[in-house]
């Protein structure tokens, strides 16, 4: 099985719902969690799941939560948004090959909202950076076009 | 001092590795690594992650 780069199908529905809140401040929390090579985490994904999301030295089920400083805007017809920050985990020792990110929204029953891939890696008492695009029409993590 | 799987050490002491390479997504990835002998001790890596894009299709009323 293999992770696959992809906005989840469900966020698209959610956002006719309303059921997502991505402002700054006031809006919801959103985490990253890391799976492993051997995940399947797409498109398809629906919610936050602890099966196959790595484990090891100093990171916790569930991820990290991502700093959001800036509220979803437009870029000429394209909605986007990015997180404000890198999301680090810090002093993390990963032994088992990841190669994805999920973002989800943990103040909203964990609903799935993106899967990023990178390619496999495994950390060792050291920091995974996971730096931001730049926040624009081409770029940014998340666009609506 | 770095962080090790042997605890903090002198970096100096350690041999270093560093690399460069693109992801599947083309976005940049750098990794740089402290061995103390044979023994990997230290490994961090920074990853530029690539964004996804969804389309919004309006249908035309009566088209």
């Amino acid at each position: 099985m293999a992770n696959t780069q992809a906005i989840c199908t469900s966020f698209k529905g959610e956002i006719l719902k309303a059921n997502h809140d991505l402002t700054t401040s006031t809006g919801d929390t959103i985490k990253a969690a890391l799976y492993l090579a051997s995940a399947t985490v797409n498109a398809s994904t629906t919610a936050y799941s602890s099966t196959n999301e790595v484990s090891g030295t100093n990171y916790t089920a569930g991820g990290v939560t991502v700093t959001n400083g800036t509220s979803p805007s437009t870029s000429g017809t394209t909605a986007i948004w990015t997180p404000s920050a890198s999301i680090v985990y810090t002093t993390v020792t990963l032994t088992t090959a990841f190669d994805a990110v999920l973002l989800y929204n943990s103040s909203k029953s964990n609903k799935a909202i993106s899967v990023h891939t990178f390619g496999s890696q495994t950390i060792t008492a050291g920091t995974l950076t996971l730096t931001m695009p730049a926040n624009d029409s081409s770029n940014a993590l998340i666009r609506i076009a | 001092m770095i962080t090790t799987t042997k605890g903090l050490m002198d970096e100096t002491l350690l041999r270093k590795k560093e690399g460069s390479e693109t992801t599947d997504q083309g976005g940049l990835l750098n990794w740089v690594e402290y061995w103390d002998g044979e023994d990997l001790v230290h490994r961090s890596v920074e990853i530029v992650l690539t964004g996804v894009e969804m389309q919004i299709i309006g249908e035309t009323l009566g088209g």
